[in-house]
């Protein structure tokens, strides 16, 4: 049974097992979003999409909230603005984020939400941590300083290739993307050499060797291609 | 065993108890032991022998009375009369109440003197008043066993009236009897939030197994599931350890009475392996409780089966978080899910699930042998009952309090604590750990109730309680919690993650003099941010102890920032 | 009306901000129109001078010059522009940060790179001191504007610069005029 909703006003109607996200993105509304990715499972964790609904005295995350029949959802009051230049501010200044110098400079979603949310400095202190880079694998590296911990390389790798190599490592500031018992990429036994986490990532975190900057572009539609296929059959789009 | 065999082993134990003029309890809970009370226990069991007396006394390991900070104890309880038996009714408790004495920092070279003493004056020097406030003003529900039974003995629960709460609601109840007695108690969560736990155990059993998909390992029959929640990760807290030490069998009557009201048939309780004595407690009740029949299959002889599984966490504060708590017991990474759906509706392998703290589930034995009403009639109007408390800081004494809800702070404090020390001021009273707040002394006089608490910005809470006198930098105790939060993040959601890294950044640099006023905003600015934005009640609740000390004490902020 | 009074300073960076100002290319001759240029790396002055109404800088806080003259730049001018990636971020310039202080990277320049006499110029007078960590400018100071890019494109530094000289503020929205690196 279908339910209807307003989004911002305007007068939508969804699938009762549909997203906040979904129906949003049906009506083309536009909500941010960083750690969804179409093809996985949504984990609610980046806080890009929460949303304001009357009634509810929480903010709910669009990716993994159900609408409901009459529900009142707002999707782009200055509140929420204030909050995801925040959150997004919070990512630039907690990793090591040189645009200038970044493989994903150009194609990067992090860099597009800088732009979206209005971002033209970041107000807290850079955190400048340690960390490195692995290039031990023979066609992708994979840059810890651009990784923003979304895991969509996580799921990608357990739910499309169902492999699992990739895992977090840790915790709170201190996580890490790690490939099996935290060991270099290259020597990992259980990674098919897929490229599927390449595809996922949302920033220049990983990337096929021999990118250089502004050079590594990800196929991230080709993941929900993939799932829709194997789900739905549909191998044409 | 069924209720018949139930009473003959609590008379039996009784006669046996009662036959012995002198019980001499021994405190073994982790702080007391910590301080060699176990040496205590033998050496008092050797003067006995020595002495010839081991025939009218007998000494008893028990868990803790509360007054940590003169531990070592040691209780003697004596019968004046000496009586050969004791009134069916009452349990050994009440009895030597009327006749004990309790001693302090007890070393086993105090042991002969204890025992030449025994029926005699009490040793003066080592005695320490029972009709003080610190024991007269608070109200024994919980931890009325703490220190009085054996935790080692079934036979000592039974006893007491053990299990006769969970005979009586599988033979005489329906589970919609339990949750309306639940419900009309009033009980509410002690994990923290304080949830009405009849309206829960309602939705447990209305919930449907199959409305969510699930994928229950093989060999657990059960499709639906009650968890207790021992995590008990605040710094400084060990109310529930207390109770999982001191009184094993009350949490496993009180979790099988949650299964048959819930329809489970399998439970878990999840305890940190850093609390090793309560693990090695727990799984001697569960064997105990399974050979008596009163755990497994066919409980006390009804058609009512429930098995309780012990799970260890490795002490991650976010484990002790309803979804992450259960993401580890299903062998995953601890970090917790958006709700809904709640755990009640999807939750251990995506089965409905019961999930209550410590304390909540040991309220329910008593709540189903005494009735809603007399619950119902401790506490305040919509706060029912007792709280623990573990009382620490600036505060004369310090240790594990019960309190009936509503009392004031400045009984907790000038009562219960005994004030201030070293002719010091009170400052603020800290309550809920790195998810509360500080509450400072215009508030005294207000009542400690879930409403009270959040109306001041702080909360109940699962119990920690940490006084302050006037030297305390509260910008240092906001500093402390968050470094606490900082570093028990899961990382999973940003706000968390990162906030809590640069507002613990902001709180340091106020204390090296290096923040100006709009590092102040900043501050403020990431409270809101994360307050309102986190994922978990983690990251929600981590901005508290700096909101709190903001509203209250913002004089010292400023007086440590540079304009700019 | 009296002319813009505008200075742009080169501190932590690599001039490439500068670089792309200069691809203004005729542009620059409206811009001197309006504008009275009283300090700059392009034009032969000593010292920062006072009451300026614009003052432009790139780079980053890198040493223990720039911590200096930033001081008298935000004292003695109206508005101070971050100007590109390094002054906004620390960008490039800061990306010795992480390996935690000035010294391995001068070892690294003067020791190990030179096979004749090796050595860290350490004496006064010499280079300026490093300080251990870079900072952004609104790290030091309160910064009034900012235009990120490395470098900043040249229709971004128009856009800005052609607003200010009309008295209005600029508008810092979307791809043209926020997009960093
Ligand atoms: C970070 C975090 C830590 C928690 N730790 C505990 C804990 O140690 N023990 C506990 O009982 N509840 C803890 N809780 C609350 C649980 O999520 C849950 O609400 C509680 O166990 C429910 O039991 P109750 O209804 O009996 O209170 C914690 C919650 C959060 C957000
Ligand atoms: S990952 Fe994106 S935001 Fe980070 S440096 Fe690269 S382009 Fe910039
Ligand atoms: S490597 Fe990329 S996809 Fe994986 S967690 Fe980091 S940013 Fe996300
Ligand atoms: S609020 Fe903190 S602990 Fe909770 S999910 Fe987010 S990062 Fe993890
Ligand atoms: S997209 Fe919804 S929380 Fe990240």
């Amino acid at each position: 049974m279908p339910r209807t909703l307003t989004i911002n006003g305007q007068e939508v109607s969804a699938g009762n097992e549909q997203t906040i996200l979904e129906a949003a993105r049906d009506a083309n509304i536009r909500i941010p979003t960083l750690c969804h990715l179409d093809g996985l499972t949504d984990v609610g964790a980046c806080r890009m999409c929460l949303v304001e609904v009357v009634g509810s005295n929480k903010l709910l995350p669009a990716c993994t909230t159900r609408v409901q029949e009459g529900m009142e959802v707002h999707t782009d009051t200055e509140r929420l603005r204030a909050y995801r230049r925040q959150i997004i501010e919070l990512l630039f200044a907690e990793r090591n984020h040189v645009c200038a110098v970044c493989v994903a400079n150009g194609h990067c979603e992090l860099q597009n939400l800088g732009i979206a949310v209005g971002m033209d400095h970041v107000r807290y202190d850079y955190l400048f941590p340690r960390l490195g880079v692995d290039l031990s694998h023979e066609r992708f590296g994979m840059d810890h300083n651009r990784c923003i911990l979304c895991t969509r390389c996580v799921r990608a790798c357990d739910q499309l290739e169902g492999a699992h190599t990739i895992d977090v490592l840790g915790r709170g500031a201190r996580s890490l993307i790690v490939r099996d018992m935290n060991i270099p990429w290259g020597e990992s036994t259980t990674c098919t050499s897929c490229g599927k986490c390449v595809m996922a990532c949302p920033t220049g975190a990983l990337f096929k060797q021999g990118s250089t900057v502004a050079e590594m572009v990800h196929d991230v539609e080709k993941l929900a291609f993939l799932r829709a296929a194997r789900e739905r059959k549909v191998w044409n789009v | 065993m069924n209720l018949e065999e139930l009473n003959a082993t609590a008379t039996n134990e009784r006669l046996a108890q009662a036959k012995k003029n002198h019980h001499l309890h021994v405190c073994v809970g982790t702080a007391c032991q910590a301080l060699n009370s176990e040496q205590i226990a033998k050496a008092l069991q050797t003067a006995l022998r020595q002495q010839g007396r081991n025939g009218e006394a007998e000494v008893k390991c028990v868990g803790c009375p509360g007054l940590c900070s003169l531990g070592p104890l040691v209780e003697v309880a004596s019968r004046v009369n000496g009586g050969p038996t004791q009134p069916a009714n009452e349990s050994p408790a009440d009895a030597n109440h009327r006749t004990a004495v309790l001693y302090q920092f007890v070393k086993p070279e105090d042991a002969e003197e204890i025992i030449a003493h025994l029926g005699g004056e009490p040793v003066k020097r080592l005695e320490t008043p029972l009709d003080q406030p610190f024991f007269t003003r608070q109200t024994k529900v919980v931890l009325e066993n703490c220190g009085k039974v054996d935790p080692e003995r079934i036979e000592d629960y039974i006893a007491v009236g053990g299990y006769q709460a969970l005979l009586k609601v599988l033979t005489e109840m329906t589970p919609q009897q339990v949750i309306d007695e639940i419900t009309r108690s009033g009980l509410r969560g002690r994990g923290g939030a304080g949830f009405p736990t009849g309206l829960k155990w309602g939705t447990v059993a209305k919930a449907d197994p199959n409305r969510y998909p699930t994928n229950v390992p093989e060999g657990i029959q059960s499709r639906k599931f009650v968890i207790c929640n021992g995590d008990e990760g605040d710094p400084g807290a060990f109310m529930d350890r207390s109770v999982m030490e001191g009184d094993p069998h009350r949490i496993l009557e009180g979790m099988a009475i949650a299964a048959y009201a819930v329809g489970a048939n399998h439970g878990f309780i999840y305890v940190r392996a850093e609390y090793p004595l309560a693990v090695k407690r727990l799984r001697t009740a569960i064997r105990q409780a399974q050979r008596a029949g009163l755990l497994g299959n066919a409980i006390g002889g009804t058609a009512f089966s429930f098995n309780v599984e012990i799970r260890l966490g490795a002490g991650a504060f976010v484990c002790g978080e309803e979804t992450a708590l259960m993401a580890s017991i299903e062998g995953g990474r601890g970090t917790p899910r958006p709700r809904p759906p709640f755990p009640a509706e999807s939750g251990l392998w995506g089965c409905p699930t019961l999930i209550n703290n410590v304390e909540t589930l040991a309220n329910v034995p008593p709540i189903i042998l005494k009735g809603a009403e007399w619950f119902a009639g401790i506490g305040t109007e919509k706060s029912k009952g007792t709280k623990v408390f573990a009382l620490t800081g600036q505060v004369k004494n310090t240790g594990l309090i019960e309190v009936p809800m509503g009392i004031s702070l400045r009984e907790i404090v000038f009562d219960i604590g005994g004030g201030i020390p070293d002719g010091k001021e009170f400052k603020a009273v800290q309550t809920g750990g790195p998810s509360g707040g500080c509450i400072p002394a215009q508030f005294l006089d207000m009542p400690v109730d879930y409403e009270s608490l959040a109306k001041v910005g702080s909360i109940m809470g699962s119990g920690g309680m940490i006084v302050m006198d006037d030297s305390t930098d509260m910008i240092e105790v906001a500093r402390f919690f968050m470094e606490f939060c900082m570093d028990e993040s899961c990382g999973k959601c940003i706000p968390c993650r990162v906030g809590t890294v640069q507002m613990h950044r902001i709180l340091t640099k106020i204390q090296e003099g290096k923040a100006t006023t709009r590092d102040l905003q900043i501050l403020e600015g990431l409270c809101d941010l994360v307050k309102h934005t986190s994922l978990c009640g983690l990251g929600q609740s981590a901005p508290n102890p700096v909101i709190s000390t903001l509203r209250y004490f913002r004089d010292e902020y400023l007086s440590k920032v540079k304009p700019g | 009306m009296d002319k813009l009074k505008f200075a742009s300073v080169w501190m932590g960076g690599c001039s490439g901000c500068h670089m792309s100002f200069l691809d203004l290319d005729e542009w620059l001759f409206d811009l001197a129109e309006a504008v009275e240029v009283v300090y700059s790396p392009v034009a032969d002055i000593k010292t920062f001078p006072q009451h300026v109404d614009v003052t432009l800088v790139e780079g980053a806080i890198a040493n223990q010059d720039h911590l200096e003259l930033i001081q008298t730049i935000r004292k003695n001018s109206k508005l101070v522009v971050s100007f590109g990636d390094c002054a906004v971020t620390g960008n490039v310039t800061a990306m010795r940060n992480p390996l935690d202080g000035a010294e391995v990277v001068l070892d690294r320049a003067y020791k190990d790179a030179q096979l004749l006499r090796p050595q860290v110029p350490h004496d006064d007078g010499i280079v300026p001191p490093l300080v251990d960590h870079v900072v952004p400018v609104h790290a030091v100071i309160p910064v009034d504007l900012y235009i990120p890019g490395c470098p900043p494109p040249a229709k971004r530094i128009r856009a800005v610069l052609q607003a200010l000289v009309e008295g209005k503020s600029p508008e810092m929205i979307g791809r043209e005029m926020l997009k960093f690196g």
